[in-house]
């Protein structure tokens, strides 16, 4: 509830008070960015300042958010700013990123460079040790995540400028391409130096001999204005300038992994160890009091679309009962919003709920692609049942004399409200595993715990959420049911 | 007290009445019969403004019926139709004071008129709590009676009333809705295609084919005195049983 006071007081113009923000660290949803998004916000706290952590999917969401003002941090590499972001290579990259008003720290210490790996054995068996080698062996199958294969200093500049013949493979999830490469259902990988799993999988990485991959140093990229609004925050970050060995990176990464301890701990004893003790306190929610941020944060993205969509789709639905025409365009276009997968839709969501609320990131963009997609059957189901009732029924009630409004609300909906109700009961189902997809934008809810865990490949933390998702989603149903028996006349 | 003009109307190309001429005179029950597709169930509507003429007008106690002016028209005449067109999700109680609620009436108000037309239309006091699925056909189309006179119309539109029902259910119910209408003294306009059950109601018989009149009079003219050889045919295609006795 209290984001959606947060949008209610930025509709107000002049109601927000910029220096009460709290400090926004994002991160991208993998376990080393996680890990040093924590560190961030936890280091922004022993400045004193109010932090928060918002995972938010990949680079661009990320890079969008942080320059729309919706992040103020987040560790970012510096070939991905060249290569991915900024798509040149500038003299000075302190001077390129100024001129869109963010800042550059100087290196953390540690480079996470991509590299491709194999099975040490397969490699060996093949005789293979750089990169080079690959291409003397185009039969080898590979694993890359989506956005590896398209970016320019993935991919889609390495297999030109190794001439490797190997046709462009289908995405796979980072974290599944381990388990896939080591279940030899595929030979090659993209990995990044730093990953846990080089060492718990025993992975060989591959050499690279033309220097194709430019260095991925560690840094905190963060607003320009972070300095005025928070200059105590922006001097501890650069603490750690210079401070990550790559050692120590691969080490909380492990840790990280193998469950030893969770990403916030992790992140508070390295502080610790590094800049002394005196960080503020990090307790691990323990399991009830995850899943019951997770469910009310769930809540808070389903009951508002859910409620919005209700009070939009049916007055859409009679509109679309009473005007043929026109009710056909209306149905056509809430069809046609339905077609647009989920994830893109959400994504498109963040510039616009910028737009329209100053808030990118988090539940509004969220709220905003579920209500669009619970309009459908709300609206298609209203149109149907008012289409349904007989026109016998419809004329009697007009033939007593009762004016058209009075004839849609004593007649027209009680008629209709069971297949009213069946389509906000589809609306709500389909809407409660949607909501699942708000973990890529900083939305929370149980998407979160389902992404960490895929990334993690962390099959009780992606049941965490899988399973309170689902059991949601038979309340919701229980409870339509409940109301529909109500609803229903007797007989 | 109801007069067209020179009214026509077409569906989709085709003549479904007129030009047709006709008063309808207050106090009187009229009742318009013809076979199927003669435009009787048409001329009714046309009445309350729920179809609107091609051409011609329709008056109601001198004032036009047009679109805007025909709710007030309705509030002032009963409509019944056949089955007595229930609203499923409301009781026949919820059916019968619906205009009520939606003009604000008190409670009291709202229960003495409905007890009054209990008495009148000889419903069972118990029956109205139920739904239109859980009564007869013929306490349906009391209940439907009953919609109708909620407001005390100065007219009553009827179309088909009685269609739905058994013959003895009929046939008691027929004698009844005359008892109503001569103790209730209204303008009366039905619609059948029975002409036993015409002759028994009407003060006036009009006689429909292909949209337009063919003969208006007494029921007494329809049988005696023919306009046109339809006529005949159709007062004797409507014969009664004629079953010889076998004797041993």
């Amino acid at each position: 509830m209290k984001r959606f006071i947060l949008i209610a007081v930025a509709l107000l113009p002049g109601c927000s008070a910029p220096d009460s923000r709290p400090v926004v660290v994002g991160s991208k949803k993998f376990t080393e960015s996680v890990i040093l998004g924590e560190v961030a916000a936890q280091l922004a706290r022993r400045a004193g300042a109010d932090a928060r952590r918002d995972d938010i999917g990949g680079t661009p969401a990320l890079w969008l958010a942080l320059t729309q003002g919706d992040v103020d941090v987040y560790p970012e590499y510096t070939g991905t700013i060249t290569r991915e972001i900024l798509q040149a290579e500038p003299p000075d990259l302190v001077a390129a990123l100024a001129a869109k008003g963010v800042r550059m720290s100087r290196p953390l210490g540690f480079r996470n460079n991509y590299a491709l790996g194999m099975r040490k054995d397969v490699a060996a068996a093949k005789g293979i040790h750089s990169i080079s080698d690959l291409a003397r062996h185009p039969d080898l199958r590979f694993g890359f995540l989506a956005e590896f294969i398209d970016r320019p200093d993935g991919w889609a500049g390495l297999k030109p400028f190794y001439r490797l013949p190997h046709p462009t493979p289908p995405p796979f999830d980072h974290s599944l391409a381990y388990q896939a490469l080591t279940e030899k259902s595929i030979d090659v990988t993209e990995l990044y130096t730093t990953d846990a799993e080089i060492v718990m999988h025993d992975v060989m990485v591959l050499d690279d001999d033309k220097q194709f991959f430019p260095p991925y140093e560690c840094v905190w990229l963060y607003r320009a204005d972070l300095e005025e609004r928070h200059p105590e925050v922006v001097a501890e970050l650069s603490k750690l300038e210079g401070r990550i060995s790559e050692a120590e990176m691969l080490r909380m990464n492990t840790r990280v992994k193998r469950k030893v301890a969770s990403e916030p701990r992790t992140a508070a004893d390295f502080l610790d160890t590094t800049l002394g003790a005196g960080g503020p306190a990090v307790v691990d929610d323990g399991f009830a009091r995850r899943v019951l941020r997770t469910t009310l944060e769930h809540l808070t993205l389903v009951v508002p679309s859910l409620l919005a969509a209700v009070l939009v789709g049916v007055p859409l639905g009679v509109f679309a009962a009473r005007r043929p025409r026109l009710g056909g365009a209306v149905l056509a276009i809430t069809g046609i919003i339905q077609t647009i997968p989920s994830l893109a839709l959400l994504l498109f969501m963040i510039p616009l709920m910028k737009f329209l609320l100053d808030k990118g990131t988090g539940a509004a963009p969220a709220v905003a692609a579920l209500f669009l997609y619970s309009l459908l059957p709300v609206v298609r189901n209203t149109y149907a049942g008012l289409k349904g009732i007989p026109g016998s029924l419809r004329e009697s009630a007009a033939a007593l004399g009762l004016p058209p409004f009075a004839i849609l609300w004593r007649v027209e909906l009680p008629l209709a409200a069971r297949t009213i109700l069946a389509g906000v009961k589809t609306a709500a189902v389909i809407n409660v595993g949607t909501a699942t997809l708000g973990g890529f934008i900083g939305a929370g809810g149980y998407g979160q715990p389902i992404l960490r865990g895929i990334d993690k490949f962390d099959v009780p933390l992606m049941l965490e959420g899988a399973i309170p998702a689902a059991l949601l989603a038979l309340a919701v149903q229980g409870i339509f049911e409940l109301v529909e028996r109500a609803v229903t006349p007797p007989g | 007290m109801f007069y067209l003009h020179a009214v026509a109307k077409t569906y989709a190309g085709r003549v479904a009445l007129g030009p047709v001429t006709l008063d309808v005179p207050a106090g009187r029950t009229t009742v318009l019969i013809g076979p199927s597709g003669c435009g009787k169930s048409t001329l009714l509507r046309l009445l309350i403004g729920l179809v609107t003429p091609d051409a011609g007008g329709v008056t109601f106690d001198g004032e036009a019926v047009t679109p805007p002016a025909a709710r007030g028209v309705r509030r002032r005449v009963g409509y019944v139709i056949q089955d007595g067109g229930l609203f499923p999700h409301m009781t026949a109680r919820g059916n019968v004071t619906l205009m009520a609620r939606h003009l604000g009436w008190d409670r009291g108000r709202t229960a003495n008129r409905v007890d009054e037309l209990a008495v009148l239309t000889r419903f069972p006091a118990d029956g109205l709590d139920r739904y239109p699925h859980q009564l007869s056909g013929g306490q349906r189309q009391r209940v439907g009676l009953m919609r109708a006179l909620l407001l005390d119309p100065a007219a009553l539109l009827l179309d088909e009333p009685l269609g739905a029902l058994d013959p003895l259910v009929r046939a008691d119910l027929q004698g009844e809705l005359r008892d109503i209408f001569r103790a209730l003294g209204k303008t009366v306009v039905m619609v059948t295609h029975d002409l036993g059950e015409a002759a028994y109601f009407a003060d006036r018989i009009v006689l429909l084919k292909d949209g337009v009149v063919v003969q208006d009079g007494t029921p007494a003219d329809l049988w005696h005195r023919p306009a046109d050889p339809f006529v005949t045919r159709f007062v004797q295609a409507q014969r009664g049983p004629e079953v010889p006795e076998v004797t041993a």
